[in-house]
């Protein structure tokens, strides 16, 4: 097991330096790093070229890209092009507003959509099962950011016609409010995470219910019938834990469409967050805070692939590794 | 090399499907046809067991029709829109769903018709779903054949250009993608998307060759002196059309998916070019304008349920061996 895990830990290692040059050279040919400056006024030739030369802009994209790693390790991430400020404040500002809704809704799709799986799946083919499947393929259909816009109007609407402030439909609080954990929060958050949720939701719940159905047709469970266990320890017992293995691994691989999914939301609510500091810095081509985001996410995916395959070598012990 | 379980979790590869199975395994119906010619039996190709497994399964022929009726609408736009996509009308203005003018679906704050601005907005579509269906199918099949046939180190290259593409943060790089080289043509868009969208199908290609490969009748084949390419394309590849279909198929709702979203952020086609997605992007800046809203997003859905619909029963008619259930 241990020497799995530093094989896989060794060998993610140059996938990452691989993925994070070849977006660096991508993004480096995007366009003119310093465009955004050289139209402000008052930008002297003499400033951009003391600017060129100290970021290093006049060597080729190869030798760049060590000096964008040297102060991704010393300086974390460096400053960015177009506002001289250091990237990493932004960052981790920004990323913590992302958790917070991310993680909120996440736990939110996962405890109603496992509960839903099972639900539907000890009912087969009844009512709760078609309504609930049609709910999932209608998930898998919906366009987040269509959804998303559709909630927003639909609240903002409210707030027009009765005046009644259910829910914000932007930012992260009122006005002069700065607090992380509070009911100014909660209620401008309720709407992207109620969005992020339902789409989250309709993959656990499809997830579980085919998990589930799997268990049931198993020799154990039938073993478990016919020793007489009551039907109900049967399921708690038996399969829902068994069902339960296979989920953590998609919830694991989950988190891509996740990140994708929060820069949506992000976008159409005006989160101040992770995925919207991207979008924003991408829009103005601010390659050092682009490159940031690409790798703090594709960090974030290999952990988490890693991550799903050990766990699933602890529940599941017909698994080997090596 | 172990495999890890979330690859080994990934759709079933695997043993191929036996030749008494009625799965997708045409070599045998010559034989087939003699047999029963003798016998006076009714000869059933293995098309014709996979078209009446879809017929069975009435969601799916009930999409299809629904699909090939919204398809219609897109390919003969140009017919049926009232109006053109850029078209003004400025007597209405902003004005919701009505009858006045065929401003079925109102109008946005220019007097561009909204009826018609979906209907252009559907071809668009379709031309991105169904040029990535197709190229990332092919990428996807030579990828999977060359990795899975050859093995050794081409293999072991493909699958870490693979593996490289599958732990990329999907949207945030077609999102770089698109910013650096997509100029707002579907086309370019259509070409970014497909280069990310073959690494399922690769992987699931190479695990039928690898499994085929040590097949009988593959060896007899080169011991009759076929070349590798006749033994790839006449032998083996038949085989793998079940899954092609299958990915191909839901590859289209994705990409429909993925364009609209792109080209909502502002990052995809862009105006004048009608995306379905450019249409919703422009509800955002009308929030007191629902139907800017409503109508091109529930065509997106409409469209995407569909494709997924046709996509399983297509599954269940073509690759038994997989589960029903989607994902």
């Amino acid at each position: 097991m241990l020497t799995y895990i530093t094989r896989r830990i060794l060998y993610s290692i140059p996938v990452l330096f691989v993925s994070t040059f070849v977006s660096f050279v991508a993004v480096s040919y995007g366009g003119d790093p310093l465009g955004q400056l050289r139209i402000q006024r008052g930008m002297s030739q003499h400033t951009l070229h003391q600017l060129y030369i100290q970021y290093h802009l006049n060597k080729p994209v190869v030798v760049r890209y060590f000096y964008w790693l040297q102060s991704v390790f010393e300086h974390k991430f460096g400053n960015s092009l177009i506002t001289l400020q250091p990237i990493w404040p932004d960052v981790t500002r920004t990323l913590g507003h992302t958790l917070q809704v991310v993680l909120v809704a996440e736990l939110l799709a996962m405890v109603l959509g496992i509960i839903i799986g099972i639900i539907s799946a000890i009912r087969q083919y009844s009512t709760f099962d078609y309504v609930s499947t049609s709910f999932s393929f209608l998930g898998f259909a919906m366009p987040i950011f269509w959804l998303a816009l559709l909630v927003q109007i639909l609240f903002v609407d409210i707030y027009l016609h009765w005046n009644i402030r259910i829910f914000y439909t932007s930012g992260l609080n009122s006005p002069g409010n700065y607090s992380t954990w509070s009911l100014d929060r909660l209620q401008h958050i309720a709407l992207p995470v109620m969005v992020l949720a339902l789409i989250s939701f309709a993959v656990y719940s499809r997830y579980m219910r085919a998990s589930m159905l799997d268990v049931l047709n198993t020799d154990y469970v039938r073993t478990a019938r016919a020793k007489g266990l009551p039907e109900w320890r049967v399921i708690m017992g038996h399969v829902f834990r068994n069902a339960l293995i296979p989920i953590t691994t998609v919830a694991a691989l989950n988190i891509g469409a996740v990140f994708g999914g929060a820069i949506i939301t992000e976008q159409v609510f005006t989160l101040d967050g992770f995925g919207f500091y991207f979008l924003q810095k991408l829009g103005s081509l601010d390659i050092y805070a682009v490159m940031a985001y690409l790798t703090i996410t594709a960090v974030a995916i290999i952990l988490f692939n890693l991550i799903a395959d050990i766990l699933y070598g602890f529940l599941d012990p017909r698994i080997r590794y090596d | 090399m172990t495999e890890s379980p979330a690859t080994r979790s990934t759709p079933p590869i695997g043993p191929p499907i036996p030749a008494g199975d009625p799965g997708v395994v045409p070599s045998g119906a010559g034989i087939d046809a003699t047999v029963a010619a003798g016998l006076e039996l009714k000869v059933r190709s293995q098309w014709s067991y996979a078209r009446s497994r879809f017929f069975r399964h009435k969601l799916a022929v009930v999409s299809l029709v629904l699909l090939v009726a919204i398809f219609a609408v897109g390919v003969f736009a140009n017919y049926i829109a009232p109006y053109s996509y850029e078209a003004l009308d400025f007597n209405h203005l902003l004005i919701g769903p009505t009858t006045v003018g065929k401003h079925y679906f109102g109008t946005d704050e220019l007097g561009r018709d909204y009826f018609s601005r979906v209907i252009w907005g559907i071809r668009t579509s379709f031309e991105v779903g169904i040029f990535v269906a197709i190229v990332s199918s092919i990428i996807g099949l030579v990828v999977g054949a060359v990795a899975g046939y050859y093995r050794g180190w081409s293999d072991n290259v493909l699958m870490r250009i693979t593996d490289l593409v599958l732990t990329l943060p999907a949207l945030a790089i077609l999102l770089v993608c698109s910013k650096l080289f997509g100029g707002g043509t579907q086309w370019r868009i259509s070409i970014i998307l497909a280069l990310f969208f073959w690494t399922g199908l690769a992987r699931i290609v190479r695990g039928i060759f690898l499994s085929l490969r040590e097949k009988e009748y593959v060896e007899a084949a080169k011991a009759s002196g076929a070349g590798d390419l006749r033994i790839m394309f006449r032998h083996i590849l038949p085989n793998t059309m079940g899954p092609v279909v299958v990915n191909g198929t839901l590859a289209v709702a994705a990409a429909i998916l993925t364009e609209a979203a792109l080209s909502f952020l502002g990052f995809g086609i862009r105006p004048p070019t009608p995306s379905l997605g450019v249409l919703v992007a422009d509800g955002e800046t009308n929030p007191q304008a629902w139907w800017i809203t409503v109508f091109p997003g529930l065509t997106i859905v409409l469209i995407v349920l569909c494709v997924n619909f046709v996509g399983d029963g297509l599954r269940d008619a073509l690759d038994p061996t997989q589960r029903r259930v989607r994902a």
